[in-house]
Order: structure tokens, then sequence, then C-alpha cells
């Protein structure tokens, strides 16, 4: 149960197109992430889904059945959002009991699912406070804790990380992955930054504008981007991309290559450049490098250890085999 | 810094005189009012007897006993009562609708909803009281002047729900609709509890309206229905002699809400401000 399939959807707010006729496969028990620039619409993708936006054209289908007009609440769906979006006036436990006491559930039963959820989220200490009384860590676990009471057919999140401070943040992002190991139900995660895309999902859906990109595994999109817009998302740092006379000796129009396939030296290689900045993080030394043939400075992940002085002369060589060709259009093309 | 002090002593004793001065001459009015009630009608037209008169209960018996106060008090309270509740089972779903789910013509609604405000009573007492008399038989009921109090009110009232509404935030009239709730459960476990200053704000100030109306609870009564406005506009005596029983019928008409007002200063500042202060 939870496979949610979208027909043709679009949606315009007034004379405005958000998502042109779109369409997707969710499997049943899938974590797919929707990822993209601000604005290209993936909360209104989400939303959508949810019911909490009407599609202008096209259906939602959710186990097979069309629930297009169906309203939210009886689209059996979960949602966590970006503010939490908890109600302030009731208590933690009452928060999280409040979707099982709508379904009409019998109170001792509702006792023990809620006790239950607060033990996996660590809320037992917190059960009679107030969500203003609670750290955003803490809200953000009520409101979790709040979707999985009640056995949801999917799960939808809305950038639910966004406002905790970076530690914070991977420590939630392990947590949401467990959880969706345990239960194994559907969940769609929106966000906009890529690593939490590439580290949580197994599916990614990349959009731009409103429009699907690529739809692939991490690996698969970090290994074979379909054009240049996808091949600059995915990955961190992002791939190189260059045009003009370097590509044409590739026989390319573009082409990109990620700071982890280029090899640096300061004898030999293929394209001659100045040391900028070095950043180093211990495990890696990200190295920027100048190079004619490129506007941007090139990115180079180093090893750890590597000391370069600025402005020291060096040479870069790609790996060939790692090498991303594509078209005047930006789309990927192999030899 | 010198000008800073300067300034702020200035605003230490200008602000507060003039808070004074206002809250006086505001006051004074009333104050004459109860002060002439408690006088003989004799008394209560001399000036020179502004503080020297002997003080009697006379006024406020002979209301009781001959005018028939309780009568007036009670339709006050029934209709007042009344009219504000309905105003607010009509007003707060459809502030709702406007504040959550609004359409392109949202605005306009409002705005229309306004301007009937700007219409002058006095333009359509004729047909009213014509077709509620003759046409309907519902003049002079309690049922009219609950009617005719809800519909005067209802733009302030859903205005007032609307822009407390409009304060919270729309992710949580979401999150119930994901937890499962229909459109009356938003309302009731949602929006009810989370507005609830607001909506006492609006039902207090609605309830004193209603209180206060004049112009159709007299004009739309005789006896049955008639309320304490009506009460003191009978006892405007075209003579003008009766003064300390003119006096002890306002002050009994106006004290219920001036100490409702008492007690519900907070509420009523909020509801004032259409919640502008926190
Ligand atoms: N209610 C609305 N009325 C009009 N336009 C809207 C509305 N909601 C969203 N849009 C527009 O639709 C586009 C997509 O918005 P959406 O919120 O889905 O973006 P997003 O991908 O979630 O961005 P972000 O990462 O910033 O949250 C934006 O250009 C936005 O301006
Ligand atoms: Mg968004």
């Amino acid at each position: 149960m939870g496979s949610i399939k979208l027909k043709n959807v679009t949606k315009s707010f007034g004379d405005t197109e958000v998502i042109p006729p779109l369409n997707l496969d969710i499997e049943e028990g899938e974590f797919v992430v929707f990822v993209g620039p601000s604005g290209c619409g993936k909360s209104t993708l989400l939303r959508l889904i949810a019911g909490l936006e009407n599609t202008t054209s096209g259906e939602v289908i959710i186990d097979g059945e069309d629930v297009t007009e169906v309203t939210p609440s009886k689209r059996g769906l979960a949602m966590v959002f970006q503010t939490y979006a908890l109600y302030p006036h009731m208590t933690v436990r009452k928060n999280i009991a409040f979707p099982l006491r709508m379904s009409g559930m019998d109170p001792a039963e509702i006792d023990k699912r809620v006790a239950a959820a607060s033990t996996s989220l660590n809320l037992n200490d917190y059960l009679d406070r107030k969500p203003g009384q609670l750290s955003g860590g803490q809200r953000q676990r009520v409101a979790i804790g709040r979707a999985i009471v009640r056995d949801p057919l999917a799960f939808l999140f809305d950038e639910p990380l966004s406002n905790l401070d970076a530690a914070l943040r991977v420590g939630m992002r392990l947590e949401i992955s467990e959880m969706h190991k345990q239960m194994g139900t559907t969940m769609i995660y929106v966000t906009h930054d890529q690593v939490e895309a590439m580290t949580m999902a197994d599916k990614i859906v990349v959009l731009q504008s409103g429009r699907i990109e690529q739809v692939g595994s991490p690996l698969e999109l970090y290994n074979s981007p379909c054009n240049t817009f996808v091949a600059g998302f995915i990955g961190s740092p992002k791939m190189n991309l260059l045009s003009g006379k370097a590509a044409e000796k590739y026989n390319a129009h573009t082409i990109g290559v990620r700071p982890e396939h280029l090899s640096i030296s300061d004898v030999k290689g293929d394209w001659e450049g100045v040391v900028g900045v070095s950043e180093h993080l211990g495990s890696d030394t990200f190295v920027h490098v100048h190079f004619d043939g490129s506007s941007e400075p090139l990115t180079v992940r180093a090893d750890g250890d590597l000391e370069l002085e600025y402005g020291a002369k060096v040479y870069l060589t790609p790996d060939l085999k790692k090498l991303h060709r594509f078209d005047e259009n930006g789309r990927a093309f192999k030899l | 810094m010198a000008i800073v002090a300067e300034q702020s002593r200035f605003s230490r004793i200008f602000w507060p005189t003039l808070a004074w001065i206002t809250a006086i001459v505001v006051f004074f009015p009333i104050f004459w009012l109860v002060f002439t009630s408690f006088k003989t009608d004799a008394d209560a037209v001399k000036p020179e007897f502004l503080f020297k008169f002997t003080p009697t209960l006379e006024n406020y018996s002979n209301m009781v006993d001959n005018y028939d106060y309780w009568r007036f008090a009670g339709n006050s309270i029934i209709t007042s009562v009344f009219a504000t509740i309905f105003a607010l089972v009509v007003g707060v779903p459809c502030a709702y609708a406007m504040a959550f789910d609004p359409t392109r013509a949202t605005k306009d609604v409002l705005m229309w909803m306004l301007s009937t405000k700007m219409l002058p009573a006095a333009a359509v007492l004729y047909p009213m009281t014509f077709l509620t008399k003759n046409f309907l038989g519902i003049y002079d009921t309690k049922f009219l002047v609950i009617v005719v109090l809800m519909l005067v009110n209802l733009p302030i009232v859903i205005w007032m729900l609307f822009s407390y509404f409009k304060e919270i935030p729309k992710e949580i009239i979401e999150a119930g609709k994901m937890d499962g709730v229909d459109t009356w459960g938003e309302i009731k476990e949602i929006l009810i509890p989370l507005a609830w200053g607001g909506i006492a704000s609006t039902a207090l100030l609605t309830f004193i309206f209603c209180w206060n109306e004049a112009y159709w609870t007299v004009r739309l009564t005789t006896t049955d229905a008639a309320t304490l406005s009506s009460l003191i506009e009978g006892n405007r005596a075209p003579e003008g002699l009766f003064f300390g029983r003119l006096s002890a019928v306002s002050t009994a008409a106006i004290g219920p809400i001036v100490v409702l007002g008492w007690f519900c200063q907070k509420q009523l500042v909020r509801g004032l401000t259409f919640g502008a202060v926190k």
C-alpha cells in the first residue's frame, strides 16, 4: 500500500503555469526525494499529492484509485511541514494524539500508540509541554510523531530539516532514513539540499521550473546525468563544466568533470592552470584552479594533506572514463 | 544626550496630562449624569445645586415601580445576547472561509459588506417598518430585534474575525486537514481554540454595540420587545423637566455595560485595536 502516480498533472496559479504536464510513478515503499532550486515547484508538487492544492488538470492516483477530487483528510497521507505546524494550543501529547482522536480511535489504543511514538522519538520528557516551550529540533520530532502514529499510506516531508542547525540536520537525516528502513512506508521528501537528496533517496526526482529533468537512483544521477542542469546540481562540490576549445578536443559542445575525477600535478598534465584558493577539510582539499579554457575556476578534490602555494603553476588531467559529454542543447551523449 | 533627556521629561509630563484632560472631558458628562440621577427633578435643573443637594433614591424606585425597568432590561439582555450569538454563528464560518480559502472575489466581498454600513439607516426606515408591520407581522417582537441587531453588526463581526483569523498560520489549518479533520472539525478543534481571544473580543464588542443600539430598537418596537434604549427615549419628556428621572433611567441603562467593560478591559482593548496590541 502506498503507490502514487501522477498522470499529466498540471498546475497554474492564475495565468502562470507552475507545473507543465508531468508524469511520475512512485512505487510502494520507496523513498523519493524531490530536489531542485528554489521556486521550481517542489512544494507545489507535494501539495498536489497531498490535496492541499487542486490540480489544474490531470490525475493523482494513490493505490490505483483516482483521488484527484478527494479532500486531503481522506487521502490517508501524513505531512511534515517546514514550519512544523504544530497546534500551539495543545500539549505535545495532544498534538501527537490528534489524528488518532479525529479518526475516533479507542482512547486506550491512542495512549498506547502515543507512548510508542514518543519513546521512539525521545519525547517522553516533553509530553506535557506546549510546542512554544520546545526547541526547533524537538518540535520537528513532535511533527514527525504526529505523522507516524496513524500509519499513513505515505509520508510527505516539505523541507523538514531546513530550520535546524547543521549538526542536528545530519542527525535527523539519519533518523528519518532509519525510520524509513524500519517502517518501509512510502516517503516523499522535498529538499533543495542535494546532499540530503543523495544520502536519503532511493529515487531522486530533479525538478527545474516545474519540469522533471531526470529521475533515478542517487548513483545513476551521479554517474550519468542526462543534461548539464542535473550534472551541475547533483554532486558536491559541483561538477566542472567547460565549453569552447577545451570541450572541442573531446568532440563535445560542453564537457563535465567532477572534482574527484581531476588529477593534479606540478609537472605535467592536459590543462595548465594557476592555483587559487585551497580549502582544507582535513579529509580532502578542494583546490580552485584558474584555467584559460574555463570562465570559472575549476574545482579539484585532492588529498587532504596536499599543500599548494597560491599562484603556483599546476597541471590538471581529467579521468577520460569519467568524462561527461554534452551537446549544444546541454543533453548528455556517449561517443 | 541632553536633547533625549529633555524630550523624555517633556513627554513624561505632557502625555499623562493630555490623557487626564481627555479622560476628564470624556468622563464629565457621565459623572454629571450619575450625579443628577440622585437629585429630585426640581434640584436637577438648578445649576447652583451642582454639589449641594439632598441625595435621593426616589428616581430609581420610581423607575422600577412605575416604568417597568426590569422588563426593558430583560429585553436588552435577551436581544443583545442572542444577536451576538447568531452574529458569531454566521460570522465565524464566513470569516474562516475568507481567511483560509480566499478567491479572487474575497476582497470585494469584504468591501461590499463594509459598504452596507455606509447606507444611512434612515433611508430604509420606511420599508423596514412597513414590511415588518404589515407584511411579515413581526414588528415589535424580540425576534425582529435580534435579527436586525445581528445584521447591523455582522459586517463588523466578520471584519474583526477575519483580521484575527488572518494571524493564524495557514499551515496549522493544513496540518489539520492532513490529520483527517473535516471543515467543521477545523473550526471546532483548531480555529476556535486558537482564535479564542479574538472571538471573545469580537463577542464583547458586538454585545456592547447591540446593547447601545438605539435607532432600530426604538423604531421597530413599541412595548413587547422594547429595550433600555426605548426606555430612555420614552423618558425624554418634551417639557425637559424630568432630568432626574431621565438620568436615573440612563444610568441604569449604561450601568451593566460599564461594569461589563470594566471587567473585560483587556479583551476590549485588543478588540478595538483589531489585534494590533499583543
Ligand atoms: N499560491 C500561489 N500563488 C501564486 N503563485 C504561487 C503560489 N504558490 C507558489 N507559487 C509559485 O509557484 C512556483 C513554485 O513554488 P513552490 O513553492 O512549489 O517552489 P519550491 O520549489 O517549493 O521552492 P522553495 O525551495 O523556495 O520552497 C513559484 O514560482 C511560486 O512563486
Ligand atoms: Mg517549498
